[in-house]
């Protein structure tokens, strides 16, 4: 019971710490709903990037046609040499006949000059459609492929892939760096509000330390002070990503620019990003105290 | 072993000054105790010493069976509970009431609420402050915060009473009354006090133990002594 009446005591006084020094709390507070609000800008854009990054990477295919005069057996070992080679994800053979149908049904004019093939006068090729794991090595695979016999061209969108994956890895980078970047600032805001709260209560603390109060008992309200000022930090912009999220998502259809590039869908996300926002005003919040109580805290 | 016990205690600081060389001292329990000496004699360090507020440099010192040199940092506060300590400048909390100054420390030791009021009641009728509960220091006369001060060493029914100069800011009369205080808590209590003082009167009109120091040195130690100006200065 005793723990517990401390911890209690510790959060009243902690709470109580808050509220009596309002201006510098506000002003600490202010610092982590700005950091907060760039935090989560920074979360909202790289789990977006990360998700059509990788429907993207889904939707790029590699197609492999094969030469024309390969007969059934060869296409069937051609089939299982491909299966064979890394970073093979799904493999689909599309006859020439199948491809003529899908061709028809995509476009009219095409449907219409097709339509006069007889069976025999189908120039089309036969195909493999091709996904991978990794877009990064497609180029590799591609080159593999293109070696095995009865292949005859390997096609896929060589220089947007690249460029995409290059400018996709660049943006989730830097959102990265200047997360963890914004991570640091808050927990140094916090640790120096936290350190001119212990400076104000030195006389306090000194008589506590006099009067035989355990360092845990001194240091507990501080650490719950930090916490508070980082959750209370965290409401802001909790609201700012739930509302504002589901603002753009409505406002823009879903849909960033263009149709290739689609958002993922508020419910659920919203709420998981705020959980991260509380989570980590509550961790930068204990951090920055626990900081400043180790190097000011002289007890 | 005696209750507080000094064995070859050196206490040098940092900048070479030697406050305590060589110093021995023996003190029973339930003893009253005056250490005197002019200024910067060592008395304060003496005396912080003993709560583990300074740290000898060579020596061991006993507290109640406890060597406070070889205690852990981590572990003080477990002495110091056992120790009341008396200040000079009272050191209370501004913001909080005579009651409030007295039962933050039993709060901080995690006591119940229904534990600290009478405890805190009884600390504050003992001092004769019961009806000055809920005045703040600054609504107090000195010898009024001073009796608070005592009201908080006392609470937990320490030990061992350590008083740093009590009366240093106060008229003779009022040093007077909280002079009462402290042999009362001695003499009722049964609890060991140790007093550094400047304060004449006092050790002269009340006969006690008395250790005279004098450049870090015991110069005296002396039954039921008396301030003797020749040797304190």
């Amino acid at each position: 019971m005793k723990p517990i009446r401390i911890l209690f005591r510790s959060i009243s006084s902690a709470f109580k710490s808050v509220i009596r020094n309002l201006s510098l709390s506000v002003a600490s507070i202010s610092c982590i709903i700005i950091t907060l609000i760039l935090v989560a800008f920074a979360v909202l854009l790289s789990a977006n990037i990360n998700n059509f990054t990788s429907d993207i990477e889904d939707d790029l295919t590699m197609v492999v046609f094969v030469k024309k005069e390969t007969t059934d057996e060869e296409i069937e070992d051609l089939k299982k040499n491909i299966d064979a080679v890394p970073n093979i994800r799904d493999v689909v053979y599309k006859s020439k006949v199948q491809i003529k149908d899908e061709m028809s049904k995509e476009d009219e004019t095409y449907n219409r000059i097709m339509s006069e093939w007889k069976e025999d006068e189908n120039p089309l090729k036969p195909a493999f459609i091709i996904s991978v794991d990794k877009i990064e090595v497609m180029g590799e695979t591609a080159n593999t492929i293109m070696n095995l016999e009865h292949v005859d061209i390997v096609k896929y969108g060589k220089n947007m892939v690249e460029s995409l994956v290059d400018i996709f890895d660049i943006v989730k980078k830097v959102t990265y760096v200047a997360v963890i970047a914004l991570v640091f600032v808050t927990a140094f805001l916090i640790s120096n509000t936290i350190k001119i709260t212990i400076y104000s209560r030195k006389n306090e603390i000194d008589i506590m330390r006099l009067v035989g109060t355990s360092n845990m008992v001194i240091k507990l309200p501080f650490l719950f002070e930090g916490l508070f000022l980082g959750i209370i930090g965290s409401i802001l912009p909790v609201i700012f990503t739930i509302y504002g999220y589901i603002f753009l998502y409505d406002k823009m259809g879903g849909v960033m620019f263009t149709k290739i590039i689609s958002l993922i869908n508020p419910y659920d996300f919203v709420f998981k990003v705020s959980a991260v926002l509380v989570v980590i005003g509550a961790v930068v919040g204990m951090y920055g105290s626990y900081k400043a109580v180790r190097r000011y805290l002289k007890i | 072993m005696s209750f507080i016990e000094l064995q070859d205690v050196y206490k040098i600081y940092k900048n070479g000054v030697t406050a305590i060389a060589d110093m021995s001292l023996k003190i029973k329990k339930g003893d009253f105790v005056f250490v005197i000496g002019h200024t910067a004699c060592g008395k304060s360090t003496l005396i912080k010493m003993l709560y583990r507020e300074e740290k000898p440099t060579k020596g061991n010192v006993f507290v109640g069976g406890v060597n406070v040199a070889k205690l852990k940092n981590s572990k003080v506060y477990k002495l110091r509970r056992k120790i009341g300590i008396v200040f000079q400048d009272y050191k209370l909390l501004p913001k909080l009431t005579a009651y409030e100054n007295v039962a933050f420390v039993l709060e901080s030791y995690g006591y119940k609420e229904s534990e600290i009021k009478p405890k805190v009641i009884e600390a504050l009728t003992r001092v004769g402050l019961k009806e000055k509960l809920r005045s703040f220091p600054d609504e107090m006369s000195g010898g009024e915060q001073q009796r608070v001060c005592i009201a908080r060493a006392i609470v937990n029914k320490p030990k061992v009473l350590v008083c740093d100069e009590p009366t240093g800011n106060l008229d003779p009369d009022t040093s007077k009354e909280i002079m009462k205080v402290i042999d009362s808590i001695n003499k009722e209590m049964g609890t060991t006090i140790i007093m550094a003082t400047h304060d004449r009167d006092i050790v002269n009109r009340m006969k006690k133990r008395v250790v005279v120091i004098k450049e870090g040195v015991i110069a005296g130690d002396y039954e039921k002594g008396s301030y003797k100006v020749d040797e304190a200065h």
